[in-house]
């Protein structure tokens, strides 16, 4: 175990519908959609027509660029539907799926005598490749390169997350397997990150073959992206990638079994969710096969694949997303509140600020909603009003504002390498100017990909 | 809002102007759209009216001894509460009006060119305006100096966010280099009625002015109190101290600035004190003029001031220092921290710049090492 990391900085919102740890049920859906819009930096190439039929694990799409960079079938079925949006951009294969799951035909790997070449040929051929993630700029890892290291997270501190320990504490031999295999395609080795809070509690710690760190600290903590600038500052020259757990414990398994599995243990929560609690489903199932969660007001509630801060907004009509293991079912906010900023106390609402009084009382879950709370403005606070809840070294708002103005310099001088939108989420929640700081750092990255392709 | 005000409508240019009462009644129905699908219920209208609230006592207080200075003037120097108060608040709400309404109508009509929804920024500066500026000053003086605030300090650079200097400073500075007859000396700081005849030997001049003369209320407790001629809100410590711990408590304004400015003020009064060119106490100079009004409501502005943590002690020790150099070494301006905050507010992004530049060559320094 490496140095405990304290970091002083963050915040934990105190949103109330934490899923309950147990597992309610199987989510059997008849259709499963594969989305190449889950990944950055990802085009896609159809490999099936409408009727094809596939298995479990037989390619959907490639990469137009990188051509052995696959997304598989996570069932067997029938391609029942090709999904595109506007000028034909494609949007998500629909398979209707078989009762019974037909694998692709495979067989268990012996890691021990594979080389780095030929872990990486199979984690390309299964389709799990598209789980690392190659930062800087977040988008799918480039086979080509080797990465200066890899980070894994084994735990979460967004709002109402998954707990590891429940979703994945029994399939420690997959993660263990994954890490090895992953640990041959670097030289600077397998860093997890455990929360030091529950050093002991987590079975994780148990890892071998893995670079052991621990963060103590309330959200973002647990975003990869700020333990990496803690533990090795990511340089433009030297990419390095990262893998959510989740991922680990599916690359694990493949090289056991031969097989491509994918079923998750997902958290349906949120203020708005009925009984919250944990199911088993894949990526791209239906979020309409959650109906049970959110009852049937459709129109006053907001289906959220992943966190509340950086997940995506599916509606009761979209599908899990490829990475989440947290579904987030909140009510819109589409009330016009009365005097709202004006009151003295406004008992329902939390705030970070202290000119409300919500910090008086920190053991209290509030039911939050959508709703903005105010009005776009210009940015009138200054730079440490955002930095609070940013455990990095690097001044958010000089970042952001360089970002708007798509100074390419000036990202680079503050520090865009080190970061995703999902580490200034935070940034964004507390802004009093009520700006998408998240769009604007994406927006960001794709000029610096842009440029620098 | 009703059809006839949105974009094609029959009212369409007075868009802005409905939005912001709406919003300032109602909280808006908008959801969040990208990103982070919860937001904090902080927005700016809650700062800026927290911001507002604290410069409240300053303001009653100024109100009352704008009274109480009357009465001292013609004779009467009574601690009469209420009456005082009276004559005060009569003198000061014009002020009031002008204030709020040439800037928000310059306010509204920009953001319906800009097409933008309404800054909430000029509520606290129009509400400083009238604090910083003699009791007597002409109306359309003051209106003239709000317009070339709004105008050139603000709508110019954007609006709210964008500006340099502080715009409450500014209709100020515009005051004192355009009029400076009415912004100096020992006339305009009292306001009389037409008629009313001045007891013999009395100055209304401002302490700063008449630093270190036995005239009368330049005790500690009068300077504390503010039972002194000024600016209608400046003159108590005790109502500015009151607002100080409001924008503390809150978070809203730094505590680094004001503390800086006060270190700042603190050293080099002590320097002239040693080396004997002053007239009086460091500490004192902490009660006189402008200087804690200054420090607690203009210099922390978040827009002008500087952005960074460390750029803020800079800039905060700066202020303090400056004001008191121009008021020892300088004998044609009494008053030093209209003109320190200003400089230092043009300063502000030179100091930010520094900062930030050492800041990431020690970042790209960790980062080759690592």
């Amino acid at each position: 175990m490496s140095k405990n990391i304290v970091l002083k900085k963050g915040l934990d919102i105190p949103v109330s519908g934490a899923a309950e740890l147990r597992l309610s049920k199987t989510v059997q859906s008849d259709i499963v959609a594969v989305r190449p819009t889950d990944f950055r930096g990802f085009t896609p190439r159809l490999l099936v027509a409408e009727g094809d039929r596939v298995l479990c694990g037989s390619p959907v799409m490639a990469d137009k660029q990188q051509s052995d960079i696959l997304l598989c079938a996570p069932v067997s079925g029938c391609v029942k539907q090709i999904v595109r949006g506007e000028k034909r951009k494609l949007l998500a294969v629909l398979i209707e799926a078989d009762e019974r799951v037909e694998y692709q035909a495979g067989a268990p790997a012996d890691l021990g005598a594979m080389d780095a070449d030929a872990v990486k040929a199979a984690l390309l051929r299964s389709g799990l490749w598209p789980f690392l993630i190659q930062r800087p700029y977040g988008i799918v890892a480039d086979p080509a390169i080797k990465p200066r290291a890899i980070f894994v997270s084994a735990f979460n501190t967004a709002p109402l997350a998954a707990s590891p320990e429940f979703t994945l504490g029994d399939r420690l031999a997959d993660i263990q397997a994954g890490v090895d295999a992953l640990a041959k395609l670097t030289e600077g080795g397998v860093h997890l990150s455990l929360n030091g809070d529950n050093y002991a509690g987590t079975p994780f710690h148990k890892l071998e073959n893995a670079v052991l760190h621990c963060f103590k600290g309330r959200h973002p903590a647990g975003n990869v992206g700020v333990q990496i600038s803690h533990i090795c500052p990511i340089r433009k020259d030297s990419a390095v990638w990262t893998v959510p757990l989740l991922g680990l414990a599916a690359i694990g398994r493949y090289f056991r079994t031969g097989r491509l599995d994918l079923r998750r243990k997902v958290a349906v929560c949120g203020p708005a969710a009925i009984e919250p609690a944990y199911v088993e489903a894949l990526p791209g199932t239906p979020m309409r096969a959650l109906g049970a969660f959110f009852g049937g007001m459709t129109d006053e509630i907001r289906v959220v694949s992943g966190n509340l801060l950086s997940g995506s907004n599916e509606g009761t009509e979209g599908y899990l997303g490829f990475f989440d293991d947290q579904v987030t079912v909140l009510r819109e906010g589409r009330e016009k509140e009365l005097f709202g900023w004006m009151r003295p106390l406004r008992y329902k609402l939390f705030s970070a600020d202290r000119s409300y009084f919500s910090w008086l009382t920190p053991w209290r879950k509030y039911e939050l909603d959508t709703n903005l709370h105010g009005g776009p403005r210009a940015f009138v606070m200054s730079d440490a009003y955002y930095g609070r809840v940013l455990p990095m070294d690097i001044y958010p708002l000089y970042l952001v504002k360089a970002c708007l103005a798509g100074d390419i310099e000036k990202m680079e001088r503050f520090g865009i390498y080190e970061v995703l939108p999902e580490d200034l989420a935070l940034c964004e929640y507390v802004d009093p100017s009520k700006n998408d700081i998240q769009d604007i750092i994406q927006k960001g990255i794709d000029l610096m990909l842009k440029e620098m392709a | 809002m009703n059809k006839i005000f949105e974009k094609g409508g029959k009212l369409a240019f007075l868009h802005s102007t409905v939005d912001a009462f709406e919003t300032f009644l109602r909280v808006p129905d908008t959801v969040t759209r990208k990103g982070a699908h919860l937001r904090d219920a902080i927005d700016l209208k809650r700062i800026m009216i927290i911001a507002v609230i604290s410069a409240v006592p300053a303001a009653l207080f100024g109100m009352w001894n704008v009274g109480y200075q009357h009465g001292l003037a013609i004779g009467d120097g009574r601690l009469q509460i209420l009456a005082n108060f009276w004559y005060g608040f009569l003198k000061v709400l014009p002020l009031y009006v002008v204030s709020y309404g040439v800037g928000l109508a310059i306010e509204f009509a920009s953001s319906q060119i800009r097409n933008e929804e309404v800054n909430e920024g000029y509520l606290m500066s129009g509400f400083l305006i009238p604090l910083i500026v003699p009791v007597d000053v002409p109306l359309w003086m003051l209106a003239l100096a709000v317009a070339f605030a709004v105008i050139f300090g603000k709508e110019v650079f954007g609006g709210t966010g964008m500006n340099i200097w502080n715009p409450a400073l500014l209709a100020r500075v515009f005051l004192f280099f355009s009029y400076p007859t009415r912004m100096s000396g020992s006339e305009g700081w009292i306001s009389l009625k037409a008629g009313e005849q001045l007891v013999d030997g009395f100055t209304g001049a401002t302490p700063l002015a008449l630093e270190g003369s036995a005239q009368y209320g330049t005790g500690f407790w009068d300077l504390f109190i503010g039972l002194v001629p000024g600016s209608v809100g400046e003159t108590s410590v005790i109502a500015i101290l009151l607002g100080a711990f409001i924008l503390l408590w809150t978070g809203i304004a730094s505590w680094k600035v004001m503390l800086s400015s006060v270190l700042g003020a603190l050293f080099v009064g002590l320097l002239g004190d040693l080396a004997g060119i002053s007239a009086v106490p460091c500490w004192e100079q902490l009660l006189m003029g402008g200087f804690a009004f200054g420090t607690v409501f203009m210099a922390t502005d978040p827009v002008t001031s500087a952005q960074t943590e460390p750029g803020k002690w800079i800039y905060g020790f700066l202020i303090g220092a400056l004001c008191i150099v121009v008021r020892l070494f300088n004998p044609g301006y009494a008053e030093g921290m209209m003109l320190a905050i200003l400089l230092m507010n043009t300063a502000a992004p030179l100091i930010d710049h520094c900062v930030v530049s050492a800041h990431v060559s020690r970042r790209n320094h960790k980062i080759l090492a690592a």
